[in-house]
């Protein structure tokens, strides 16, 4: 670092002045506006007082938008549990050069843009009129969405841990493939599937592309009632709405991050 | 142990019928085989990678299918078409396999609770087969806190535990260092004549065949040359494959003439007039050193090695390569010396060379 050599100090000042104006160009923005929603009245500054008052305005206004979005998170994560977990398990398990086609395949959501995606669905559910006004019409925008990122999560531990001679392990002792998949497979695969849970909740809480084009007015999410509450509300509810949205995802990812470098130290 | 403990169902034999195996890209990787390896005994599979030992010894445990017309017998029972969970074979596999997320304990009970056999019962199995293997102080740690013996044990002690009617194991100690082998070679000798299960191993070590087994099958290109004891195949190889994987032998190539051999460095009388095809060969042990001048037989001293009991001496010009031999000393010859050397004429082996040499 900043050692004996004259021009060492100067770059490690250079360096580290980019570093702060970079922060303070991401967190300036962030710090005034959760302060914005704490302030009595914006317009006229911090001057004015700080209060909670816009937060509980939020809370009054918003609070479906909050557990629908919990509801359809938690309802997401159980499905690419379900749906994920077997299948990184089917692709791990086969050696085929269908494999990677298959993989590439279940990772095309990434690809396609939320709109587009949302779109399709409604061209080919949009008439069933039961289904396309319920939540769970969000939820199968979301499953699709979330859905890769479990997938390749768990592949990737399988993958590290050899899997195979587990297996033929514990086939040697009498284990069915029932057995195997839950005594060996399973708790063995737990970081991964960790990993990707943390992911699929944190994506399913803050999608709004797609979640913007399937909602229905009485079924606005989070991030899809922040986008309302900006255009509609004043500035004070929407920044007091962002700081609800901060304190319900900073969690999230950080225990996301943990989880992941944790399912990394044991895939590496 | 005066007596082998009741542990383990012995006395199970295996019977392999016609076994091969062709793989799905046309590699026969095992040529139709038949093996009997009788109730308790320990039957090695000796041979470089490649000569169908891992596939035969996969075969056996159920974990890969036969090519039509595989039959295997455990005792009467055709086992051909069982699935490995219900053959009751023990594995110990090259990697071990230990499950990560079970205890030394937990992985040994495995087995034990696949089986349905309740708590207090397999506490008292585990217990039993943790102190066999000299394992009871780890009985709680976790597997990736063990060292590589540590994990050796584990795995057999795994595979012994819920009494398998055989043992199968592949390369058991080719994931040890060198020094911790050698330990673990008589060690592992001696458990498995406690155990008294019939086992099946796998190894490309030949001192580790000699060292363990009752009898060794030496295996090449998809098939058995030879099985028989470690001392036979080491007097009496059946082809010149066997003599030089089994110990080493020099192969003495030259013309011969009626029962004479002639070599680049003098002649050698042949106890047999050897066939077309045939090669004499000869081990290190049975080769001494005379003064140079009157010898039949003669070279130079390319390099001296102490081995403690002996010098390994390597000696050119002898045949068209080296002659490898085990000289008992005190008196060491220089690098470089002239020497004869004496070969007993009962101890030439002359064996048929082509289709078995090394690659």
């Amino acid at each position: 670092m900043a050692g004996t050599a004259p021009g060492g100090r100067i770059t490690f000042s250079l360096q580290l002045g980019v570093t702060l104006l970079a922060c303070a160009f991401l967190l300036v923005p962030a710090i005034m506006s959760i302060l914005a929603g704490l302030t009595v009245n914006y317009f006229r500054g911090l001057s004015s007082g700080l209060t909670l008052k816009w937060l509980f305005e939020v809370w009054e206004l918003y609070s479906d938008s909050i557990w629908l979005s919990l509801g359809i998170a938690i309802a997401c994560l159980a499905c690419t549990l379900a749906i994920g977990v077997p299948a990184a398990y089917a692709l791990a398990k086969t050696e085929s050069r269908w494999n990677r086609i298959i993989e590439e395949f279940v990772s095309l959501p990434l690809a396609v843009p939320g709109l587009a995606l949302a779109l399709a669905l409604l061209q080919l559910y949009g008439t069933m009129k039961g289904f396309r006004l319920s939540w769970t019409f969000i939820l199968v925008g979301h499953v699709l969405y979330t859905l890769p990122f479990m997938i390749r999560s768990v592949l990737a531990v399988f993958a590290a841990i050899d899997l195979k001679t587990l297996e033929e392990g514990a086939a040697s002792l009498g284990a069915g493939a029932w057995r195997r998949f839950v005594d060996i497979a399973i708790p063995n695969a737990m970081p991964g599937i960790l990993a990707g849970a943390l992911t699929v909740v944190t994506l399913s809480i803050g999608e709004f592309n797609l979640t913007w084009m399937l909602h229905t007015p009485f079924l606005k999410t989070l991030p899809v009632g922040l986008a309302d509450s900006y255009a509609s509300m004043r500035l004070e509810i929407a920044s007091a709405y962002t700081l609800v949205f901060f304190v319900m995802i900073v969690p999230l990812l950080m225990a996301l991050q943990w989880a992941s470098a944790r399912a990394q130290r044991l895939a590496g | 142990m005066s007596a082998p403990p009741p542990d383990i169902k012995t006395g199970t034999e295996i019977r392999l019928d016609n076994c091969a195996k062709t793989f799905g890209d046309g590699t026969r990787a095992l040529l139709e085989t038949d093996l009997t390896v009788a109730p308790g005994e320990i039957v090695a599979l000796l041979g470089p990678s490649g000569c169908g030992k891992t596939t035969m010894l996969r075969i056996i445990a159920g974990l890969e299918a036969g090519d039509p017309g595989s039959r295997i017998h455990f005792d009467a029972d055709d086992v051909t078409r069982i699935p490995i969970e219900k053959r009751s074979v023990g594995i110990v596999f090259q990697s071990y396999a230990l499950f990560p997320n079970m205890s030394v304990a937990g992985n040994v009970g495995y087995g034990l609770k696949v089986q349905g056999m309740r708590g207090a019962a397999i506490e008292a199995r585990v217990g039993e087969v943790l102190a066999l293997c000299r394992l009871t102080e780890l009985a709680g740690r976790s597997v990736s806190a063990l060292s590589g013996g540590q994990r050796q044990r584990v795995a057999l002690a795994r595979a012994v535990a819920p009494r398998p009617r055989v043992l199968l194991l592949d390369e058991p100690l080719s994931a040890l260092d060198a020094a911790l082998r050698d330990q673990l070679r008589s060690e592992l000798a001696a458990l498995l004549r406690q155990l008294a299960t019939t086992a099946v191993f796998v190894t490309h070590d030949q001192a580790e065949a000699m060292a363990v087994a009752d009898r060794i099958a030496v295996m090449n290109r998809g098939r058995i040359l030879q099985i028989d004891t470690p001392r036979a195949l080491y007097t009496t190889p059946n082809q010149a494959f066997v003599a030089e994987f089994v110990g080493s032998a020099n192969r003495l190539d030259g013309a011969v003439k009626a029962k004479t051999l002639s070599l680049p460095g003098g002649t050698l009388t042949l106890p047999r007039e050897p066939k077309p095809g045939e090669v004499a060969y000869v081990r290190g042990e049975a080769i001494s050193l005379t003064p140079a001048g009157k010898a039949k037989l003669r070279g130079t001293v390319a390099s001296v090695i102490f081995q403690g009991t002996h010098q390994r001496i390597d000696v050119s010009g002898v045949t068209g390569g080296l002659i490898t031999l085990d000289h008992p000393g005190p008196d060491v010859p220089r690098i470089g010396a002239t020497v004869g050397l004496k070969i007993d004429p009962g101890s030439i082996m002359i064996l048929p060379g082509s289709g078995g040499a090394l690659p």
